[in-house]
């Protein structure tokens, strides 16, 4: 009895919050004039224009994966929610970004229309299980080739290959490269390989590394002048500056490689191949240029498709 | 000035010139200090339109009540858990049977002295040790359920010991087996007695939820991170945990309130005969709201 | 067996570090607290209706937001008003603010135990303010006031894990690191635990002996 009345007055409380929401529909636009505003999409997704039509006659003989993704008529695909074009939602629900696309154009090869996959937001370390345990068909989102993962999934592609960079307010001049760091803060995400890696080399003072849980606070804090630079993989960097060219700016020298595959499960080795293949298309009909074109490359930084790695 | 202080006696002329004086003095300390914050946010354009004007639309503030409805979910089914895993460890306790006893003593305190980001770590890192995926509202709920539950045992524990032993002497002196002693005697009186310190420990609980932006949990807290840090709307930090502040404030002020309007109810009744455990008044409570 | 204890031996450093940090915190968050929350405990008991006003308003905005808020409030959104501050002292700060609110009520309460009655019959032998306060008022006060208080430290020492959230590397940090590395999480949150239980237990034991040894009979 208590409960409900605890209940009814968190009720209240909502009833009170939801009867003040009656706001304009529509997804809010950023007005012009402050600085920041100027020249960013604000937080609505936009596509590169590229269309993946579905292709009506896909067959992939001998691939399990392959026919439960034919006879369900959908696929069920995992990808990363908060990397600007990269992998991201925005307000409206809507999903865009660079693997979003690369996701968007295997499922077209697979025969199934872009608008019908279901997405499904995978924590990093919950990639493998996920693949392994079937709840996902595959999974696009920044996800590095290793050996040890090659333990327990398989990996298409790379479809990308990206590197250690360092993301740093437009007018910094001081940093230049991994080597510039010292005396500078530098800010990722907590615990992460990057910052492990600044750590160990010694780029930095320990004292001036800072650790968020996300990479958004990190941009936040760079903006705030708290922190110098930024530092993880350019592809997420170039995800940000994307999103706001007029104040910041990927340094663009690597110090690092991180190979991006699509990762898929074990055995189905027919799947694999494929996918191989449709990812050389799609690099030489110039579809991946125009995807990459439109998200990430909107930070100014050029980029082109790797060399496959099939095995 | 009603009630006499024990600090100062009722005052007298001087003395009512002189607390005049320094309530002239402290009005305008404190006006000073809120003007110098007015002019702090309107310096540096917390007062501009482009950062208060995504709040009008409705798919931010659905996007806030979604944070609420989670922060409101996870609240919930915890409170729900924490109160019988409360009354479960509390029952123990009090059990005159040493195997059911020292074992729940040992359960509550351990989990009373972990600091509760610990706990919910546990639900959220060691299922994923070992393979096994585990829902985020799911790794909050069992940290927030030991940490609480292990309180709400202790307030039941207390409100059960509140009720004056000869109730429990004149009980059996009727008759009474040891159960119906509990549940016809004791129980009612102690629920009456605990339950505005039960409603406070629901508070804390309510609060805690915001621990769940740590691992992510999308409740009121991350909701409002997200969209404090939309760049295209100059990152409008201070607007937006404003007012998710105001949103906890309001939630969280209405319970208290309720409490004591309980506490003000329960105390009028007649029927029970232990003291009522305060809601909020006793330092006692206030080190446990933290 | 071996296992467990080689989390501890290979990441000393971790551990060492974000325990002595944790430490830090608390010390410096437990003064701060305890004069901002002495001060806000004078002013809900002075004589100054505004001053009254004025604590009941801060303690009682504060005590219902969550402190996550408050850290939050300060990393984020305090730079935004052009005031810089590093993290650990931002940490400090937020665990100040926050726990005096508690320091404060434990104190208000602490003062209203003693009966007006013994402060009336201090006066009526002529005793003056200050000697009311020193030799009858507080004697008594604080042997109310130092278990509770020994609560809200106990709980802000466990609070300073919140700090982890926003780039102070304390214990709370620790788990964050130690995924990267790969280790065995259920080890790793055991040693932290211990870490706690080695910080927390001889203060919940010094508080039990004090309640004990002061309980006020009234």
């Amino acid at each position: 009895m208590r409960m409900k009345r605890v209940a009814a007055v968190a009720m209240m409380a909502s009833l009170a919050l939801s009867a003040a929401a009656c706001g304009k529909e529509g997804t809010p636009a950023p007005s012009g004039g402050g600085n920041a505003s100027g020249g960013a999409q604000g937080d609505t997704c936009t596509t590169s224009g590229a269309t993946f039509t579905p292709k009506a006659d896909a067959t992939v003989a001998g691939s399990p994966t392959f026919d439960k993704i034919k006879s369900a008529g959908t696929v069920t695909v995992g990808v990363k929610f908060d990397q600007p074009n990269l992998g991201y939602k925005d307000a409206q629900g809507k999903r865009c970004g660079f693997d979003i696309e690369i996701a968007q154009y295997i499922a077209s090869t697979l025969g199934v229309d872009p608008a019908k996959i279901e997405y499904k937001e995978i924590a990093s370390a919950n990639r493998e299980t996920a693949i392994k345990g079937g709840e996902i068909d595959y999974y696009v989102g920044t996800y590095s080739i290793t050996d040890k993962r090659k333990n327990d999934i398989s990996f298409a592609g790379p479809y990308f290959v990206a590197g250690q960079d360092l993301l740093v307010r437009k007018d910094e001049t001081a940093i230049t490269g991994k080597d510039t760091l010292k005396g500078k803060k530098v800010c990722s995400a907590t615990g992460s390989t990057p910052i492990q890696k600044v750590r160990d080399e010694g780029l930095t003072e320990p004292e001036n590394i800072v650790e968020f849980k996300t990479y958004s606070e990190c941009v936040s804090q760079l903006l705030d002048k708290k922190v110098d630079a930024v530092t993880t993989d350019d592809a997420i960097l170039k995800g940000y500056a994307a999103q706001n060219p007029d104040e910041l700016k990927v340094v663009g020298q690597p110090f690092s490689t991180e190979k991006y595959g699509i990762g898929l499960p074990k055995d189905d080795k027919a799947l694999r191949d494929y996918v191989n293949d449709q990812i050389e298309a799609a690099a030489k009909d110039g579809t991946w240029q125009k995807i990459y074109d439109g998200t990430l490359g909107r930070s100014g930084s050029a980029g082109s498709p790797p060399a496959l790695e099939r095995y | 000035m009603s009630q006499a202080s024990v600090l100062y006696d009722l005052p007298g002329p001087k003395a009512r010139r002189r607390n005049a004086i320094l309530g002239v003095a402290s009005i305008a300390g404190i006006v000073a200090l809120l003007a110098y914050i007015g002019w702090k946010f309107y310096e540096t354009g917390q007062f501009e339109a482009r950062k208060w004007e995504q709040f009008e639309y409705a798919a931010v503030q659905r996007e806030l009540l979604a944070g609420l409805w989670a922060t409101l979910k996870a609240a919930g089914i915890a409170a729900v858990l924490a109160l019988l895993f409360g009354a479960v460890f509390a029952s123990a306790r009090l059990s005159d049977k040493w195997v059911l006893r020292a074992p729940a003593s040992f359960v509550v305190e351990l989990f009373r002295a972990i600091p509760l980001l610990i706990l919910i770590f546990f639900g959220y890192y060691v299922p994923l040790q070992y393979g096994w995926s585990i829902d985020k509202l799911w790794a909050l709920v069992i940290g927030l359920v030991l940490y609480n539950g292990s309180v709400l045992a202790e307030i039941f524990r207390a409100g059960i010991n509140a009720v004056p032993y000869g109730q429990t002497e004149g009980a059996y002196a009727i008759g009474l087996r040891k159960n119906q002693v509990l549940r016809l005697i004791l129980l009612p009186q102690a629920f009456r007695s605990m339950l505005p310190a039960i409603v406070s420990q629901l508070v804390v609980l309510l609060k805690d939820t915001a621990l769940g932006f740590i691992i992510t949990y999308p409740e009121l807290l991350f909701v409002g991170k997200q969209i404090g840090g939309r760049l295209a709307f100059g990152l409008p930090y201070v607007p937006t945990y404003l007012i998710v502040a105001a949103i906890y404030i309001a939630i969280c002020g209405l319970l208290s309130i309720f409490a004591w309007w309980l506490q003000k109810q329960l105390g009028r009744m007649p029927r029970t005969a232990a003291k009522v455990l305060p809601a909020q008044d006793a330092g006692e409570d206030a080190a446990r709201m933290v | 067996m071996g296992e467990f204890l080689r989390v501890l031996t290979d990441n000393w450093t971790l551990y060492r570090e974000g325990f002595t940090n944790t430490v830090q915190l608390f010390l410096i968050a437990a003064v701060g607290s305890l004069v901002l929350g002495t001060l806000l405990g004078a002013m809900r008991v002075s004589p100054v209706p505004a001053l009254r006003a004025f604590g009941a308003t801060y303690v009682n905005i504060v005590r219902n937001t969550p402190l996550t808020l408050v850290f939050a409030f300060l990393v984020f959104a305090v730079p935004k008003l052009d005031v810089n501050i590093d993290y650990f002292p931002s940490a400090c700060i937020a665990l100040t603010v926050y726990t005096a609110a508690f320091v404060c009520e434990v104190i208000r309460s602490g003062v209203n135990t003693v009966g007006t009655g013994q402060a009336e019959a201090a006066r009526a032998l002529g005793m003056s303010f200050a000697q009311v306060l020193t030799l009858i008022v507080l004697p008594q006060a604080l042997r109310a006031m130092v278990p509770p208080m020994m609560s809200v430290f106990i709980a802000m020492l466990k609070n300073t894990t919140i700090a982890a959230g926003f780039s102070v590397l304390e214990a709370g940090a620790i788990p964050a690191y130690m995924a990267e590395r790969g280790e065995p999480q259920f080890a790793v949150l055991l040693w932290i635990t211990i870490g706690f239980l080695i910080l927390i237990l001889p203060l919940v034991a010094l508080q039990r002996f004090l309640e004990r040894k002061w309980r006020v009979a009234r």
